[in-house]
């Protein structure tokens, strides 16, 4: 079996790219299992799969169309209700440029 | 006495009858479906502090589904095989009227603006949905620990966990305060929770029934299905919510396959039933191989043709899964971002968009959701993609073999449902690969599609405890499960002379000690 093993620095990199803020205990919990948990994931790699197609969805559905038919949509009111922050009709979102 | 036998029956025993015994009062005018209703609620308000199956319970909006389902049968108009039974949801199921969570901080109190298909059809039919169920945290458990909100509790032992994800669902309908209740499955969070809470609990074909409204963790596998005390309850729940929904792009179009007919057809005579030799030994628990072996045999004297078959990549199923599954949740989980519904965090003004979504996402996910999160990122990043999650989708489509051949040979496939009975709260909360192993016999019928079910074949002698038979069949045979799991039902009951659920006394002797002391 590969031997794997993931860096406390990789989850890191992992939880900046999965938009997660977490602090240095988490880090380091979460470095361990996830250690332990790919670890043991990892043993799909035994498996000799060299001629053997992927499956995404078992029933392998494609291009599966309806009628484009005009319904009422859902409406502002509605799709704002529950919004953390809205203004003039619109989300209202935090700055999404740099400053500078 | 009444054809039911629920003529005479009041609050503390109607809730006790099947949810086809409920109908058939109900449309005979034995009994109104607002009795009903109240008699459940009553006892949600006896017990949920000692099982806390429910999340939200909404009473209001139950008695007045019961009294419209009251006011059609007055009117003569014709009502559903399910009119007026009430039935617990799971919270990952959209409802306009009631707020869905997931058992998430990041949902918490969150109104959505639509029902989900399952809902819409559930209330089409004159089902009284009683309130939402508690599960781990976006359905990503087998114990509901992972629920922000607290962890439900085993009815059979308060001390236990009832399963999961479904866990609320499945302690609501074994503590009597539904009949019926919706699960869904996605590496067994039906048919765990239902085995080790004593119950049937049904994974239809994946497609079958709608994920429309159904809040996504890995949309290949996510399959809603019914749970219930009783085989015949669980295919007419499953019949109310299937067929195509053209609001589901990966809904079958197909015939719903006759499940109430087959539950009503308690007869294996020459079928062909194949033991999967993978899914026992090593890690299982003596009294769930015993049970389970004793069911084999049962079905062996109804006349079944049991062989042994042979699934040699089902041993690969469970780590393809615990790949492909947070692959999925990491894509679906992205649009949590607070920044069009759900908990926001950290918009101070000074914060950009990106730091408020990390924030908030710190904060509202709890650390499963979290360690998925991350580990679906791991598996499809460049560099490893091809090492993780392309080798997990070419191990399923091995898993999908093993199933085709399978069923060239036999009718049906059995094993346990779960390696062993229900565990105690906290002993597997700090390890998440032994949390993991619940799932070791689900998975492989969620990452091929197919049916699969479980139903209570006895108790495990070490322990008291109950233990599931999993009846697997092929993608749309639905009816198969139904059939077996209906012989094994009526067989076992015969043979006890009472349901397996008559033993489950824990929460009983807890009400009965709390209304004492209260004396």
């Amino acid at each position: 079996m590969a031997d794997v093993s993931i860096s406390r620095e990789e989850v890191a990199h992992l939880a900046r790219l999965s938009r997660l803020a977490l602090t240095d205990a988490e880090l380091e919990r979460f470095a361990a299992q996830l250690d332990v948990i790919v670890g043991a994931v990892a043993r799909v790699q035994e498996v000799a799969t060299a001629d053997v197609p992927p499956t995404s969805q078992a029933f392998g559905l494609v291009n599966v169309f309806r009628q484009d038919a005009v319904a009422a949509p859902l409406g502002a009111p509605a799709a704002l209700a529950e919004a953390p922050a809205a203004e003039q009709g619109r989300f209202r979102v935090p700055r999404i440029l740099a400053e500078d | 006495m009444s054809a039911t036998g629920a003529g005479a029956a009041d609050g503390p025993d109607l809730v006790r009858l099947t949810a086809a015994q409920m109908a058939a009062a109900v449309a005979a005018g034995e009994v109104s479906a607002a009795e009903l209703a109240r008699a459940h609620l009553d006892r949600i308000a006896e017990t949920d502090l000692h099982v806390h199956a429910f999340l939200h319970v909404a009473g209001e909006q139950a008695m007045a589904a019961a009294r419209e389902v009251d006011r059609r049968r007055a009117a003569g108009e014709p009502l559903g095989p399910l009119a007026g039974v009430p039935l617990a949801l799971k919270d990952v199921f959209t409802t306009a009227d009631m707020p869905t969570t997931c058992a998430s901080r990041i949902l918490a109190g969150w109104q959505p603006p639509y029902d989900a298909t399952v809902t819409a059809r559930l209330r089409a039919a004159g089902v009284v949905i009683l309130g939402k169920t508690n599960m781990d945290e976006f359905a990503m458990g087998s114990s509901t620990e992972n629920s922000a909100f607290g962890p439900s509790r085993n009815p059979w032992d308060l001390s236990r966990v009832p399963g999961g994800s479904s866990g609320g669902s499945a302690a609501a309908v074994a503590a009597y305060q539904a009949p019926l209740a919706i699960g869904t499955d996605t590496g067994g969070s039906i048919r765990q929770p239902a085995a080790v809470c004593g119950l049937v609990g049904v994974k239809p074909t994946y497609g079958g029934s709608s994920r429309y409204g159904l809040v996504a963790f890995a949309s290949s596998l996510d399959t809603p299905g019914p749970l219930a005390r009783t085989v015949l309850d669980a295919a007419l729940l499953h019949e109310a919510i299937s067929g195509h929904d053209r609001l589901d792009s990966t809904s079958l179009d197909a015939p719903v396959p006759p499940v109430v007919a087959a539950a009503r057809r308690p007869d294996v005579t020459g079928l062909r039933v194949g033991v999967v030799a993978e899914l026992s030994g090593e890690g299982y628990a003596p009294g769930v191989l015993a049970r389970f072996r004793e069911a084999v045999d049962l079905l062996d004297s109804l006349g079944a043709k049991v062989t042994e078959v042979s699934c040699p990549h089902f041993r690969y199923a469970l780590p393809a899964y615990y790949l492909i599954a947070p692959s999925e949740c990491s894509s679906n989980l992205a649009r949590f971002d607070g920044m069009r519904y759900g908990l926001r965090v950290g918009d101070d003004g000074q914060a950009s968009a990106e730091e408020v979504m990390s924030r908030t996402r710190a904060a509202g996910f709890g650390p499963e959701v979290k360690r998925r999160i991350m580990l679906g990122t791991y598996a499809l990043s460049s560099g490893y993609y091809d090492a993780y999650y392309g080798k997990a989708q070419q191990v399923r489509t091995l898993v999908i073999r093993d199933f085709t051949a399978a069923f060239e040979q036999v009718d049906v496939l059995v094993s346990p449902t779960t390696p062993t009975t229900a565990f105690p709260i906290g002993e597997r909360a700090d390890d998440p690969m032994a949390m993991y192993l619940a799932d070791l016999c689900t998975i492989p019928s969620n990452l091929a599609g197919n049916a699969a079910l479980s139903v209570p074949c006895g108790l495990a002698p070490e322990d008291g405890l109950p233990t599931g038979l999993q009846v697997m069949a092929p993608p749309l045979a639905d009816d198969r499960v139904y059939q077996v799991a209906a012989a094994v039902e009526a067989a076992l009951d015969q043979r006890r002379g009472h349901p397996l659920l008559a033993r489950a006394s824990a929460l009983d002797r807890a009400v009965l000690g709390e209304q004492e002391e209260g004396r």
